[in-house]
């Protein structure tokens, strides 16, 4: 062991517990977890709040406090999995709190039993909490505060149900939810610039790819396939008035090129490097041209003019954006995949494409600092959050968040919007005026008693219909009858079926919902990958999900 | 508050719905889709009697074990071979810091017979193989959630090869959830009707592997220094010690072995977390999609049963639910079509062209077959018509055979020939018919 480094540090005891979800978010977004107080307002059978609970518990969040002043009763047993038989006629919020504080000893639980009406009276009730999640039926006047306090504190808001074999969500986000980490697939990724070469890439490839034709094979075949690209697109310039292949025929009659430079005259028959090169000519030899998100992004108002309060977000997007208007391009990633090659080669490669990063990355740095200075910013940003930007820069988004619809429905809600979130929509409506023992009682589900059962179906699908109508007579354009007919049968079907789960939940679906729910908490949380925008419904008849804006 | 229809008995007692008031509505009045012909209301009796097959107890088995109780199943096996480890404890939610070490299923049968009064949750801990035909006939589904694929492939050639055309209850309906990251599927086989594990397992295709001479001379990436000391320095310094990717000692050793190859050819980014991940193939694994994954295929087992909707797998209708959370969310739900040349479940008689290189030599044919995305097999035997061209097993064929690596394909075989390609993984032989690449 003389001649090994002298040994590490392990894993700490939290990295070990929190392996498997480190390697997706990263210290960064479980320090955000970790500073999150998440609130569930738990009504209905209850099973969706606590099983999104029980995802955010175990990866650790910080804190959660549920409010729900329902008592466990017998139902709650068959569907419930954080209640047991001695909790009966206590309170599902105590019981429910303490048996998921179980899961982490990391994490801190409370509860609330007061009624949601009154206990939101009290001033700064919803002050502490990073991010809050309704669970239907929630009555609409309350709903409504819920949102002018996210609306006013700009902390997400979910709202969820969970209706026999159907789930609905939707969420609202601050008005700007930039998201820099969005986690792209790998295949998105790769940003070579081959049709534009800085000159020390160019000079790299001059230089691996000097004396081909004599190369022994050994040599040639392990020439980065980059260099080969870059030497052939030199040699195709020659003969066409120094551009690039344009199109798509140009580029395949440029593959073949490549494919013909290969050589065969091996004992394999063949060259890896110059397949890597054939493989990646329709991939790579694209202009890097920004995709229209990012440059909309940059004309956003919230870019374009930056402020002493601006978030950060946006004054290195305008830094960027500077940057965009200056070269026509991006700052380069600097990442570079692996390849067919020799080792110092490859890493010489890599290094061409992290000097021209940093350069890349050091004069946004700049303009970030210009911008702070102008706007007379108290706090700088860290040079990382820019580092990151820069090297992300091609796959940044921006959600704008916008509140969901709450019963009575009215405005513009848009044609064709789903008709599934109408029969929600509908069901949120009769909940709202039918309640279990008359006048002030608990709210009643339409479907819960036997008696009503038609009645109730009768009831949800004219409500829904009703909305579907007065949306068609909103439509600024002309709406197709056939089209209307398939949505009103679409919406006598949905109403049909969410009836006849009468309020209840089934477990399944609300675990599915909950794992859902807390993915997007998750992501909203850590401001990484790409959160709902801003409606979902799953279909747990067919399994299948839709995504809508409403 | 206690305001029920029915007046509740202490403890769930039998014959007492109230506990189960919201399942009993989707089993007691039927749905605008729900086929009229084999719905039948208020059967309760075959959820409470069907005995349903749990395959793993990890991160998707703790939901489902979980969710099945939950979803009126009273009788549930439950095999799982593993003892809790500490990493675990983030996703797998029947389990506490003091169960580290011990059997999974085990406890996790415990925990959720506790929870959830009425239901028996039976324990195996052992391997899927350990159990014969006469054991999985028992059963009336079997729900799996697995993180391994050779262990998926055996049970779905297991149960397409326990169907007997006279026995209607020779079939049983298989139900399986994979998850990475953000992203999963669940799945529904008839065995033998429809599109198996192994027609699917180009779905799930390796990752290539890195050529060994890449790791022996020519490293670019960490994960190429790391697989070095893995494969080739552990090899020659530690020959006589057991590799367990579960000592510390052993993963420090490795981690301290690529760094030093790293900073000779001056490659950034070896870790200790990379090591781990590399070395134990490792796929990240999150609370939220377990759920997800386990709840569709719960949801699609409790269908399947009380036809209280269409399910999937139907012959004919969607199989396959894909799942993705990266983005937005995004299910892909489709029919996954039967192969007809599946060597599981297809016609016997077919043999699948298969590409040989000629010049290769045997050993690098029968690496390729780990790599092929509708083989991938590790450890295959292999024989024409007329000669054995390398038996694994037993030792002395396998010395008698040996000499064969080192021959070329087109000296072994001909273009046409008709190839068995066997793996003591898998009860299933593969057959192929030799075509020459050009
Ligand atoms: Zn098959």
């Amino acid at each position: 062991m003389a001649d090994l480094p002298p040994p590490v540090q392990g894993p700490t005891a939290k990295e070990k517990k929190y392996d498997r979800q480190l390697r997706l978010w990263g210290a960064t977004g479980q320090m955000a977890l970790e500073n999150s107080h998440i609130l569930l307002i738990n009504s209905g059978p209850g099973v969706v709040g606590l099983e999104t609970l029980k995802n955010l518990v175990l990866p650790g969040i910080g804190h959660f406090t549920i409010q729900d002043s329902q008592v466990v009763d017998e139902t709650d047993l068959g569907v419930n999995f954080f209640l047991e038989e001695q909790h009966l006629g206590g309170f599902r919020a105590e019981h429910a709190c303490n048996l998921l504080k179980e899961l982490n000893p990391d994490v801190q639980g409370s509860f609330i039993t007061e009624p949601l009406e009154s206990w939101l009276t009290q001033p700064d009730s919803l002050k502490p909490y990073t991010l809050i999640l309704a669970i239907a039926p929630v009555r609409p006047e309350l709903l409504t505060q819920l949102q002018a306090h996210a609306d006013q504190a700009l902390a997400p808001l979910f709202y969820v149900h969970s209706v026999g074999f159907y789930s609905h969500f939707s969420v609202y986000l601050p008005p700007a939810f930039p998201i820099v980490d969005t986690h792209p697939s790998p295949e998105t990724t790769t940003d070579l610039r081959l049709l534009k070469p800085w000159p020390e890439l160019l000079e790299y490839a001059q230089q691996k790819t000097k004396n081909h034709e004599n190369m022994a094979a050994d040599d040639h075949g392990h020439i980065p396939y980059i260099a080969v690209l870059l030497h052939y697109l030199e040699e195709w310039k020659k003969e066409h008035n120094g551009e690039a292949p344009q199109n798509y025929k140009d580029k395949t009659a440029f593959r073949d090129l490549v494919k013909q430079a290969t050589r065969t005259d091996n004992p394999e028959g063949g060259e890896e490097n110059f397949e890597e090169a054939v493989s990646a000519v329709l991939r790579s030899l694209n202009p890097p041209e920004p995709s229209s998100t990012v440059k909309e992004i940059f004309k956003a108002p919230e870019c374009v003019l930056i402020r002493e309060n601006s978030a950060p977000f946006w004054v290195i997007a305008h830094a960027i954006g500077l940057f965009y208007t200056k070269y026509g391009v991006l700052p380069v990633p600097g990442a570079v995949p692996d390849m067919k090659a020799r080792s110092a080669d490859y890493i010489q490669l890599q290094n061409v494409y992290k000097s021209k990063a940093r350069k890349d990355f050091a004069e946004v740095l700049e303009s970030v600092r210009f911008l702070e200075r102008n706007a007379n910013r108290s706090t700088q940003i860290e040079d990382k959050d820019v580092e990151a930007f820069c090297k992300n820069a091609a796959h940044i988004k921006l959600v704008r968040g916008r509140p969901f619809h709450v019963v009575p429905a009215e405005g513009d809600l848009k044609w064709g919007s789903n008709a599934k979130s109408l029969v929600f929509l509908a069901w949120d409506k009769f909940t709202a005026t039918h309640s279990l023992d008359g006048l002030a009682g608990a709210p009643r589900p339409p479907g819960s008693s036997e008696a009503e059962l038609e009645a109730d179906t009768e009831k949800v699908t004219g409500i829904a219909l009703k909305l579907a109508s007065d949306l068609t007579k909103q439509a600024s354009y002309p709406v197709d009858q056939d089209d209307l007919d398939t949505v009103n049968s679409q919406i006598m079907e949905l109403a049909q079926e969410i009836v006849r789960a009468g309020g209840g939940e089934l477990h399944s679906i609300g675990a599915l919902t909950g794992g859902i729910v807390s993915q997007e908490v998750i992501k909203v949380i850590t401001e990484q990958y790409v959160p709902v925008d801003n409606t979902c419904v799953f279909d747990g008849v067919r399994s299948k999900s839709s995504v809508f804006r409403v | 508050m206690a305001a029920a229809d029915v007046t509740p008995l202490p403890n769930g007692l039998e014959g007492d719905r109230t506990r189960w008031k919201y399942l009993d509505k989707v089993l007691d009045r039927p749905g605008p889709f729900t086929d009229p012909d084999s719905f039948v209301p208020g059967n309760h009796e075959t959820l409470e009697r069907a005995k349903v097959l749990v395959i793993g107890a990890g991160g998707l088995g703790c939901e489902i074990l979980k969710n099945l109780a939950l979803s009126g199943f009273k009788d549930i096996h439950v095999i799982d071979m593993d003892t809790i480890d500490v990493s675990n404890l983030n996703r797998q939610f029947l389990f506490r810091a003091a169960d580290v070490g011990k059997y999974k299923a085990e406890v996790a049968a415990a925990f959720v017979e506790k929870r959830v009064k009425g239901v028996k949750i039976t324990p195996y801990c052992g391997k899927i193989q350990d159990k014969d035909e006469e054991y999985y006939k028992q059963f009336a589904i079997i729900v799996c959630g697995l993180d391994s694929i050779e262990a998926r492939r055996w049970i779905n050639s297991m149960l397409v090869g326990m169907v007997d055309g006279n026995d209607p209850d020779s079939l049983k309906p298989l139900i399986d959830g994979g998850t990475e990251g953000f992203k999963g599927q669940a799945r529904v086989i008839f065995p033998t009707m429809t599109s198996c594990i192994e027609c699917q397992l180009d779905m799930h295709a390796p990752r290539a592997a890195v050529p060994l001479c890449t790791l022996a001379t020519i490293p670019r990436q960490p994960q190429h220094c790391i697989e070095w000391a893995h494969i080739i320095a552990w090899e020659e310094e530690r020959k006589d010690i057991t590799l367990d990717t579960d000592d510390p000692e052993h993963i420090t050793w490795l981690f301290q072995k690529a760094l030093k190859r790293a900073e000779e050819f001056n490659i950034p980014g070896v870790t200790y977390s990379m090591t781990q991940g590399v070395v134990k193939n490792i796929i990240p694994a999150i609370a939220s999609t377990n759920a997800i994954v386990a709840a569709s295929c719960c949801n699609e087992a409790f269908k399947l049963l009380t036809n209280a909707n269409p399910f999937l797998g139907f012959p004919g209708t969607d199989n396959y639910m894909m799942y993705t959370g990266d983005e937005s969310v995004y299910t892909y739900t489709f029919e996954h079509q039967k192969k007809d040349d599946c060597p599981v479940c297809g016609e016997e008689a077919l043999a699948r062209p298969l590409e040989i290189d000629p010049e290769a030599t045997l050993q690098d044919f029968i690496d390729s077959l780990a790599e092929r995305p509708e083989a991938q097999l590790k450890t295959p035997s292999i024989r024409t018509t007329d000669k054995s061209l390398y038996l694994q097993s037993p030792a002395d064929l396998e010395r008698l055979t040996r000499p064969n690596l080192e021959k070329r394909m087109k000296d072994l075989t001909a273009e046409g020939e008709e190839m068995l390609v066997t793996d003591k993984a898998f009860p299933t032989m593969f057959k192929y018919v030799v075509v020459w690449k050009k």
